[in-house]
């Protein structure tokens, strides 16, 4: 059942106030992703703080670098259902879990970071992650 | 860190995606909530039993690491004479 909407608004503000849209319905989905050719970033927002309290801070640090995806995008888990499960069938093999993390190039996934590869760690260890995903696939 | 988080008070573990071994063979991959009197409770896991699966274990692991953990089971609760270990899932 979705948390108030109030009380997630500064857990989406984190996120979008870097530039990032959000996408909020599967139409949004499909817009940004279905023909997407060049590399996409999708981040998988979350309430739990458990985990989802480190991802937000380490997206922040990795959207300071110097080597980016093309586009940034986020859909919220446990709020915008459908979105989220629409933004999940783009991720081939790689299972849900939230937070988590998306690189896609030419529709691929070519990079995942799941909520195990992010409770427990520092925002910088999975920023470092993230940041060497897009070393690698970014121009 | 943010300051947005939730549901804090619990144990070092809570939410964390553990492995814990199963005195009778099997192993568990799955988000650890608390450890009760009754023992412990996982929500959202995997369950590998030597069994029924033909992989190895450790090859079974790198999947789910790679790929994620598939949620074979909502939740479980581990009486402690089946607790035989538990480690993070992730370094």
């Amino acid at each position: 059942m979705p948390y108030p909407e109030m009380m997630v608004k500064p857990m989406r503000e984190e996120v979008t106030r870097l530039g990032v849209q959000e996408l909020r319905t599967v139409a949004d989905v499909d817009a940004a992703l279905a023909a997407h050719e060049g590399t996409a970033l999708v981040f998988v927002n979350s309430v739990c703080g458990c985990a989802a309290g480190m991802a937000r801070p380490a997206l922040t640090k990795a959207l300071a670098n110097a080597k980016l995806p093309n586009k940034s995008y986020t859909v919220f888990a446990g709020q915008d259902l459908e979105a989220t499960a629409r933004a999940r069938s783009y991720f081939g093999e790689y299972r849900p879990s939230s937070p988590s993390v998306a690189l896609l190039k030419g529709g691929e996934v070519v990079a995942f970071v799941h909520r195990h590869q992010i409770e427990g760690r520092s925002a910088e260890q999975v920023a470092a992650d993230l940041i060497t995903a897009f070393d690698a696939h970014c121009g | 860190m943010s300051g947005h988080v939730f549901h804090p008070g619990h144990d070092d573990l809570h939410g964390v995606t553990v492995v814990v071994e199963l005195r009778d063979g099997r192993t568990v991959v799955g988000r650890w909530h608390e450890k009760t009197p009754r023992g412990v409770l996982l929500h959202d896991l995997a369950i590998y039993d030597p069994a029924s699966v033909t992989i190895p274990k450790e090859e079974w692991l790198a999947q789910l690491l790679k790929f994620g953990v598939p949620v074979d089971q909502k939740h479980i609760l581990i009486p402690d004479d089946q607790f035989g270990g538990v480690r993070r899932f992730s370094a």
